[in-house]
């Protein structure tokens, strides 16, 4: 192939059959890869229209305020629902301020030796255990040996357990992002080490430590494998105290799609779109958190 | 108060203005320091709980037994707790996972890092997150009543409860795992590997299948790892769709069950605390430990390895 009449001949590259077959495969190249960034995105699609398609019909007034009930169109989510915000604000009040504690202490105040280095692969290494090695730790040590009994304390300090190294990896980071020339001009004008941090760090790195909770209490409450050895799957009572028994929505509903009948599955999705609910909305508002909250420096 | 920054030294003064305290705020750092040293308590207590009553447990039934084992029968006579008939449910579901997973975050990664507009890439790193954030349990409600019944159509022997299931949504959920981390190792590739390759000639896929991926590949290796034992230590997914059979099995299409499932099992079937049964519980759960540990430590390692080289 040669041009007839060439402008530039000296610049123009002429394009061969290879060149051809080069820009064909990087076209498809890059179509494999949007495929497979695809695929996950089509399944969480199919994912959310299943449960719509069975559970949708389900949603009623009468489910959210009934009790479960061997007669699948009678039973309802109650118990659950009001377990799974008993641990939220239980969890939120274990798990928020220790947490973002241990994030402050490690970043503005810890030394750095061998002991805040084993802390920081100990949470590293926290973030990665199994959740239902939680479940077992909080049936052992908080049901069996500090004598709280299979309650939402005990439920809530598990899934705290769960919580604690996901918000201190995010609160870390935003503390970090806060640049030493802002502590330094604080030291400066004669503030302490806690007036540094309370007054000048803290201020601008709050949105991405509030986003780090959300996310992880968002985790934590569609959690039921911590929850699995300490609670009961199906309560008949709502919970009135942190002392009481307690079922949560994901237990509710792992116990009802584990039975065979096809209407409990139908109460399973209803359920899970009730769970969805509250995760996606929570995740959203940490989205906006996060998009209202972001210091330039 | 003599300051000593002569000679570019990389001492402060001599006096350490973090030094100054107020009364009370002693008080407060020694809280929150606190908080730091508990995180360190609860993994003693992890270990500490796993190890006294699995003890317990490994007392009654050898360790080798346990190890070595390839039936587990805790409800036969007699009882056997061979832990490999769990292990290797475990792994095949987590292999059919990483099957799925390991393409599709890779090339999620790849597209992210390397191809997308920041306008697109602001769209869909949220979105795929979101893949993370969906319940576990959901997942597991999804693989028994819309993908088994979809590969049964496919494969007509499959069982009500199988692995190939459980490990396909598996795949699903890990993938943003494996994409995040290698996304984040991609991107930390300084520029200039990628411009010296385009200056040798080389088109964009080669930049990004020969350059870009090995140079980051101890992060995309922490990451797949990091996948791995998101896998093993998955419990809902499986305890709801991949059965409770627990069998030495290759075989996807069959119930199996995994380590995580029998823990599963064994607290939905009010076993008596203080039995043998019950107390099996805490030695799977210390292998289940033992083994995402050392998963972790080396992802974390890895990890390391790849930012000190670009930073």
């Amino acid at each position: 192939m040669t041009l007839t009449a060439p402008r530039a001949p000296e610049r123009t590259l002429q394009r061969t059959s290879k060149d051809g077959r080069r820009v064909a495969g990087e076209r498809a190249f890059q179509l494999l890869l949007l495929i497979g960034l695809g695929i996950g995105l089509v399944v969480l699609g199919v994912l959310l229209y299943t449960v719509a398609n069975k559970g949708g019909g389900r949603l009623s007034s009468e489910f959210m305020n009934g009790f479960p009930s061997r007669r699948a169109a009678k039973a309802g989510i109650k118990p659950a629902l009001y377990g799974s915000l008993w641990l939220l604000g239980l969890t939120i009040v274990i798990a928020v301020p220790l947490s973002i504690g241990a994030a402050i202490w490690l970043e503005e105040i810890a030394p750095r030796n061998w002991l805040t280095r084993l802390i920081e692969v100990n949470i590293a290494n926290l973030a990665g255990v199994p959740s239902i090695v939680y479940g077992i730790l909080a049936a052992g040590l908080f049901s069996g040996l500090l004598g709280l009994g299979d309650s939402l304390w005990t439920g809530a300090f598990a899934l705290s357990m769960l919580a604690f190294p996901v918000i201190v990896v995010a609160a870390r980071e935003s503390i970090r992002a806060v640049p030493p020339s802002i502590r330094q001009g604080a030291y400066a004008l004669g503030a302490t080490r806690w007036q540094v941090t309370r007054r000048s760090v803290l201020p601008p790195s709050i949105g991405g430590v509030v986003t780090g909770c959300v996310l992880a209490l968002s985790r934590a409450i569609g959690e039921a494998a911590p929850l699995l050895l300490v609670a009961v799957t199906a309560s008949f009572s709502t919970p009135n105290s942190p002392g009481d028994v307690f079922s949560a929505l994901p237990l509710q509903i792992y116990s009802w799609t584990t039975r065979p009948q096809v209407a409990f599955q139908v109460n399973a999705a209803a359920a899970i779109m009730v769970l969805l609910g509250i995760v996606l909305t929570v995740n959203v508002i940490a989205i906006f958190i996060r998009n209202r909250s972001q210091v330039r420096w | 108060m003599t300051a000593t920054t002569i000679s570019g030294r990389r001492q402060g003064p001599a006096t350490d203005l973090r030094r100054r305290r107020r009364p009370g705020e002693t008080v407060i750092e020694l809280l929150l320091a606190l908080c730091g040293i508990l995180s360190v308590g609860t993994t003693v207590a992890i270990v500490g709980m796993l190890v006294r009553d699995g003890g317990a447990f490994f007392g009654e039934i050898g360790v080798l037994d346990f190890l070595f084992g390839t039936t587990w029968q805790p409800k036969g006579s007699p009882a056997k707790y061979g832990v490999l008939a769990l292990l290797s449910g475990t792994l095949l579901v987590a292999t059919i996972a990483l099957l799925v997973a390991v393409p599709l975050g890779l090339s999620a990664a790849i597209y992210l890092s390397e191809y997308a507009r920041p306008r697109a890439r602001r769209i869909l790193k949220p979105m795929l997150e979101v893949l993370a954030g969906v319940p576990t349990v959901v997942y597991g409600f999804f693989a028994l009543t819309w993908v088994t019944p979809q590969l049964k159509k496919i494969f007509p022997d499959i069982g009500v409860f199988n692995a190939l299931a459980a490990g396909l949504v598996m795949g699903i959920m890990i993938i943003p795992t494996i994409a995040s981390v290698s996304e984040d190792a991609m991107r930390a590739v300084p520029q200039s590997l990628r411009e010296g390759a385009f200056g040798l000639g080389a088109g964009k896929r080669r930049v990004a299948v020969r350059v870009v991926v090995p140079a980051a590949l101890s992060g995309i290796a922490a990451g797949i790892i990091l996948g791995v034992s998101r896998a093993v230590g998955e419990t809902m997914i499986v305890a709801v769709a991949a059965g409770a059979t627990p069998n030495l099995t290759a075989d996807p299409l069959k119930s199996v069950q995994t380590m995580t499932g029998y823990i599963a099992s064994v607290a939905g079937g009010e076993g008596a605390r203080g039995t043998t049964d019950y107390s099996s519980i805490f030695a799977v759960g210390l292998t289940l430990f033992v083994l995402t540990l050392i998963l972790n430590l080396i992802s974390v390692a890895l990890v390391r390895r790849f930012r000190q080289v670009y930073q």
